[in-house]
């Protein structure tokens, strides 16, 4: 009763507050001079209605960038992960070339990679390298966000006890059998948070494949800015990627906080 | 007993000769000579430190051996590092802390090794699984997870699950040490049903009671040594060696119920 009844004082303090700082915000910004100026510029109403077609048609650009870059991702950040767990000395180049894999691409900043492949590669006009800037920027996301990913998976495997390995071992199942049916199981649930968290990460960098010259949604903006010298079509941008980012984000917060609780709750 | 006496005939079913273990420049154990036959149940005991737990890993080809060989039926196993997975599904193994899986079911944890590592069917996999689980009591869990399980319904899985590629010994590190009273009696039972119904088995494990009430053969190892073994009766009532009275005493002392 007691406690129900606090939680409902406690919501309503927090949506009073919260609305107390929003109006104090609106009102301070507002009331600067050059607001009318600002808001004509970045917030219209008529350009915001009249780019949102076009804006959303590119966004069909991004969602193809990140849900083929995605699919990619998820196998080969695994297998780079596998490469740099492996122990046998006969197979150490290919951790060595996995360990500086991802230290590469985790380290250069996106963006120049996006123009250097982008631009680069076709540039060498290789015989059967297709030269769509499409293409080059779905493998430079894959490139990136698989050395990101494999990070993920290898604190995931490194996070499940070596007694289960053992286990696994003692009764007569090999080291990759007690990899595959003991050991990623149990790491693959773990990692889920932190994966889609880069997932985020990689549908945001979506937009930087731009530079090359791909019409997706923030492409799209800057050429309706352009068009029509008002900043409006770019927070249309921004809506579009906050309705499908925000989701995840909550989504992230909510699977963790249950791993929270199970790992407390003595699961091991 | 006219039981254990048939067995001596009986080829030995693993073997130890000569066996020494050092970690770094202790020596834990101490050209081990042992011999297990068919059917039979032999217990390891001894103070906590005397190396009873090093044997066994030994013994399951988890721990190298710096002297010695190990023999399954007859073949050396210790030297070919190749086949030891091979060999490690002839042993069954379980620890006092051998966690099981915990994203599997109790069926699914016995079920595992059958069909991964032995290559059976699912189905019949499962089917040895649930028998397994039945021979142990543990029918109704079969679908339960492992932190939904007591501590001695989860001994009594690992037992299964070690079970489950039908080895020739089931290896037994004092898997009744964590278990309050009550589940310990479960397990014990268990063991004493496994070992009726001939399982051959090498039981480390500082219940002395349940040993004399289970083992053909008891051991009794001290830094590493097999000081003396033989029969319960002889090791329990007349032992020979001064050190095994000291321990038995000791053991007694502390108000272990011992031997009634
Ligand atoms: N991995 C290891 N590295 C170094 N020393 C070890 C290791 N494992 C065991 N030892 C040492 O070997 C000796 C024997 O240990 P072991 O675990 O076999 O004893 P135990 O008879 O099983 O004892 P307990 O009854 O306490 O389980 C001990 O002195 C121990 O400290
Ligand atoms: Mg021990």
């Amino acid at each position: 009763m007691t406690a129900a009844r606090s939680a409902r004082k406690g919501t309503l303090v927090a949506v009073i507050s919260t609305l107390v700082v929003a109006t104090l915000l609106a009102i301070s910004i507002g009331s600067s001079p050059s607001w009318p100026l600002v808001q004509k510029a970045f917030f219209d109403g008529t350009y915001f209605s009249t780019s949102l077609p076009d804006v959303i048609g590119a966004f069909a650009i991004n969602i193809q960038l990140f849900v083929l870059a995605e699919i990619l991702i998820l196998p080969i950040g695994l297998l780079i992960a596998l490469a740099r767990s492996i122990t046998s000395p006969a197979l150490a180049p290919l951790r060595i070339f996995a360990t500086i894999y991802t230290d590469f691409f985790r380290g250069v900043p996106s963006i120049l990679l996006i123009y250097v492949l982008g631009f680069g590669v076709p540039a060498l006009r290789l015989p059967g390298v297709p030269s769509e800037p499409f293409f080059w920027a779905l493998v430079t996301l894959v490139l990136i966000y698989s050395a990101y990913v494999s990070e993920v998976y290898r604190a995931g495997i490194e996070s499940i006890h070596p007694s289960q390995e053992r286990a696994a071992r003692a009764l007569g199942l090999t080291r990759f059998q007690a990899l595959r049916f003991v050991v990623l199981p149990q790491a693959l649930r773990r990692v889920v948070p932190p994966l889609l968290n880069d997932f985020i990460g990689l549908q945001k960098d979506t937009a930087l494949v731009s530079i090359l010259g791909v019409v997706e949604a923030f492409k799209q903006a800057q050429i309706l800015k352009s068009a029509n010298f008002n900043f409006t079509p770019l927070m249309v941008t921004a809506v579009i990627f906050l309705v499908i980012t925000i989701p995840m984000t909550r989504l992230v917060d909510r699977l963790a906080a249950k791993d929270r609780a199970a790992q407390q709750g003595g699961t091991r | 007993m006219a039981r254990a006496a048939a067995k001596r005939v009986a080829a030995p079913v693993l073997e130890l000769r000569g066996v020494s273990k050092r970690y770094g420049r202790a020596l834990v154990l101490n050209k081990i000579d042992l011999s297990l036959a068919e059917h039979e149940v032999v217990c390891l005991i001894g103070a906590s430190g005397s190396g009873k737990s090093t044997l066994l890993r030994c013994a399951d080809l988890l721990e190298p051996i710096d002297a010695g060989s190990i023999t399954l039926s007859g073949r050396a196993v210790h030297a070919d590092d190749r086949d030891a997975d091979t060999t490690r599904r002839q042993l069954g193994i379980v620890f006092q802390g051998f966690s099981l899986f915990p994203h599997l079911t109790a069926l699914e944890n016995v079920a595992l090794a059958p069909r991964v590592a032995l290559g059976l069917t699912a189905a019949a996999a499962e089917k040895r699984a649930r028998a397994l689980l039945k021979q142990l009591g543990l029918a109704a869990k079969a679908n339960a997870y492992p932190d939904s399980l007591s501590g001695g319904q989860q001994q009594r899985v690992a037992i299964a699950r070690a079970l489950a590629t039908e080895p020739k010994v089931l290896l037994l590190d004092e898997i009744t040490s964590a278990l309050d009273p009550v589940l310990v009696a479960d397990v014990l039972e268990a063991l004493r049903a496994l070992a009726k119904s001939g399982a051959t088995m090498l039981i480390a494990t500082h219940e002395m009671a349940f040993a004399a009430d289970v083992a053909d053969r008891i051991c009794y190892l001290e830094g590493g040594e097999i000081i003396e073994q033989g029969s319960p009766e002889k090791i329990f009532k007349t032992p020979r060696d001064p050190r095994t009275r000291a321990f038995l005493k000791r053991v007694r002392s502390v108000g272990a119920s011992a031997l009634r």
